[in-house]
């Protein structure tokens, strides 16, 4: 019987116990040997010098910094080398989690010190980045650590909180300044007042985005649930509107906008700006809030629906008391999706004179400032990840009791 | 307490319910019986308005059901169905809590009777009351069902096949239990099933419909005794019509009082025991003559093998 069970599927070497560990670990020490952690330049204008991970550590920079780094790294690292060929287990799941998120703060601390040290060394103009090395590694780590709590099985609620734990570190080091020498804060110290700015528009798009979508997006999706003469149509029209790219949705929107903005000049509506922005994120939002909105309400058990009319509620009772609350988990799922993605599309938007943090990452692009192109990207991500964290939160509250 | 005058409905070209005439009085326990789209469950749901009838008159309590907004008439009649349709987001206190709920009672009264009701179906209140449906078996489940079908003390209760999805001995559990509070309640009862045995176990009254027409109704023993048609015997299944009528009785109605004179017929047999079981016995034994106990186990009585066919006046 073992013998058969063994010839089923690709063959796997009994001692290694989690492949996935094994990937993303080598990986990672292949990045931190292979590519540049830090990239030092005399200013900004010249391309710099790479420094990798091993030269960091190695015997020839070793700082006391180092030393203790190096200290505190061989402990998780050898950890997580040894969690690949132990069985799987829940106390090694946590192990490997903590191990990650641990090796992660101190990447990012390190990065950190390193620049602190080596701009303090020379002038005030020079510029230390952080390189593909370093973005690989923290990448890879964040993965093991997802990985490592998918595998311990928690609830999603949970899930989420464990992923916030592993963040707040590296929020205090951010907040702390200790990273306050890298280029990449260099240039939002430069900056800070266009940041504040580029942040506040990028909420306003979002939020300006996600209103309107929920308030026609959900009673669409309640009449696509109740009718599929409604529904197909619908959906037809909502997944053309997906397919067109979002620079093309932004321009076409620019000469109708334009035209009514000159017959109606009162309303101030403009060509260009948030208003073909906003509607065109919109028109993108719908498709998955209806679909939301409509599946959760279809998954509602009919036989629920049916006792509740039978037992003598109302249509509106039906639905507030029933239909709503067993749709609202997949509705909020649905609207998580959204957000995730009006947050990232409001990014093309700036292309048509909207603002946000697309307005940075198009203005580092033009001016090949891969820093200011990061400084637009990485809250972008930040808030896309805080956005689905938080909703995932809310779904799962109002998952309540269900299995 | 419920009138059918000629009633009808007809879908597209289909008569799903065909001119039927059904008086049911207070306390009756009436089962609609028939083979699959012969009417039965359209005829219940047009009791408490899910279907509108499109001829005839249905009257609850001499008044016309039209006349009464359709929540305020299913409010006064108790509903389950077979799939249970119980809220799975709410808890089992506030599902049975449903009705009361609509209707506006006091929040101290509404949890007292939540309490009363799990009691009677045989789920401890301290226990139960919080937990949610998915959290029960098939068969707490409809217990909770048919719970929040009583909650406000409905007039009638209507059941469109309760215990279909159950498995055959939790059904019978389920079906003693109806039986019991029936019995204690005098509610009216109009239940809808494909299963004949149910009919027979449960209902004071058996409504036999076929295309939309009443074949039949009577009591059980009218049923089995005198059918009505080929169509109504074949129903109740020709080959065991005799073991079904024997279901009908009780050990009690048939044995004569006094032990037994010889000792060699085993154990005593319960006196509430229905007299297919007490043949199966007869049978299992190879005797002619079974002591029966009464229910503190002293032996009461004999059951010959004759009493099996002697019908008492």
């Amino acid at each position: 019987m073992a013998a058969l069970a063994h010839t089923q599927g690709p063959p796997r070497p009994a001692w290694l116990h989690n492949r996935v560990l094994a990937v993303l670990l080598l990986g990672a020490m292949a990045a931190a040997l292979g590519l540049a952690f830090l990239s030092v330049a005399p200013n900004r204008l010249v391309s710099g010098t790479g420094l990798r991970l091993g030269e960091l550590l190695g015997a020839a920079r070793l700082t006391h910094a180092a030393h203790a780094v190096k200290a505190v790294l061989g402990l998780p690292l050898l950890g997580l080398l040894l969690a690949v060929f132990l069985p799987s287990s829940r106390a090694v799941h946590a192990g490997v989690a903590v191990a990650a998120a641990l090796l992660l703060a101190v990447t990012v601390w390190l990065a950190g010190a390193e620049a602190a040290r080596d701009s303090g060394a020379s002038s005030t103009l020079a510029r230390v980045s952080l390189g593909g090395g370093f973005w690989a590694v923290t990448l890879l780590l964040w993965l093991m650590v997802a990985d490592a709590l998918q595998r311990l099985g928690l609830s999603p609620a949970r899930r989420t909180l464990a992923h916030l734990a592993v963040l707040a570190p590296l929020a205090v080091l951010l907040g702390g300044g200790a990273l306050d020498s890298l280029s990449l804060l260099k240039e939002y110290a430069n900056r800070d007042d266009v940041f504040r700015v580029a942040a506040l528009r990028h909420l306003h798009i979002v939020a300006a985005t996600l209103l309107p979508a929920l308030l026609i997006g959900v009673p669409l999706g309640v009449a696509a649930a109740r009718s599929e003469r409604v529904a197909a149509p619908l959906f037809a029209v909502l997944n053309v509107i997906q397919t067109v790219p979002s620079i093309a949705l932004f321009a076409l929107l620019i000469a109708p906008l334009g035209g009514l903005a000159a017959v109606l000049p009162g309303l101030g509506i403009r060509g260009i700006g948030l208003w073909p922005a906003v509607i065109a994120l919109t028109l993108y939002a719908l498709l998955p809030i209806v679909h939301g909105t409509a599946s959760g309400l279809r998954q509602v058990p009919a036989a629920a629906v049916a006792a509740a009319v039978g037992m003598g509620m109302t249509a509106r009772q039906v639905f507030r008391r029933v239909e709503v609350p067993l749709a609202l988990p997949v509705l909020l799922s649905g609207l998580r999706v959204t957000t995730v993605q009006v947050i990232g599309l409001a990014v093309v938007a700036a292309l048509i004179g909207a603002g946000g943090f697309g307005a940075l990452v198009f203005q580092g692009l033009a001016s090949s400032a891969l820093d200011l192109v990061m400084l637009g990207v990485l809250p972008v991500v930040a808030l896309a990840i805080v956005a689905d964290a938080g909703l995932e939160l809310l779904t799962a509250a109002f998952k309540g009791p269900q299995p | 307490m419920i009138e059918l005058q000629a009633v009808g409905k007809t879908y597209g070209s289909t008569q799903a319910v065909d001119g039927v005439s059904l008086r049911i009085e207070r306390g009756e326990f009436v089962v609609l019986i028939g083979p699959s789209g012969s009417g039965k469950s359209t005829l219940l749901k047009m009791i408490n308005r899910l279907v509108e009838h499109d001829r005839g008159k249905i009257l609850f309590k001499g008044e016309e059901i039209r006349s009464f907004r359709p929540e305020d008439i299913r409010r006064r009649m108790g509903y389950a169905i077979q799939s249970t349709g119980l809220f799975p987001h709410w808890s089992v206190a506030r599902n049975i809590a449903t009705v009361p709920e609509l209707l506006g009672w006091r929040a101290a009264r509404i949890a007292a009777r939540v309490d009363e009701l799990l009691t009677l179906l045989g789920l401890e209140p301290q226990a139960y009351r919080g937990r949610f449906p998915h959290q029960l078996s098939g068969g707490q489940q409809q217990r909770v069902g048919v719970a929040r079908a009583l909650a406000a003390d409905p007039e009638a209760l209507l059941m469109d096949e309760p215990f279909g999805a159950l498995d055959p001995i939790t059904r019978l559990t389920l079906q003693d239990e109806l039986a019991r509070i029936h019995r204690a309640s005098g509610k009216t009862i109009l239940l809808v099933t494909h299963d004949i045995d149910e009919a027979l176990r449960l209902a004071t009254r058996i409504v036999l419909l076929d295309r939309g027409r009443i074949v039949q109704a009577g009591t059980p023993a009218q049923l089995l005794a005198q059918p009505a048609s080929e169509l109504v015997s074949d129903f109740l299944g020709r080959s065991d019509l005799g073991l079904k009528l024997l279901g009908l009785h009780r050990v009690a109605e048939r044995m004569q009082l006094g032990a037994p004179a010889d000792v060699t017929a085993g154990a005593a047999i319960a006196a509430t025991l229905s007299l297919r079981d007490a043949l199966s016995i007869f049978v299992e034994r190879q005797v002619d003559r079974l002591p029966v106990a009464d229910a503190q186990d002293r032996v009461v009585g004999t059951l010959h093998f004759a009493d099996l066919l002697a019908r008492r006046p």
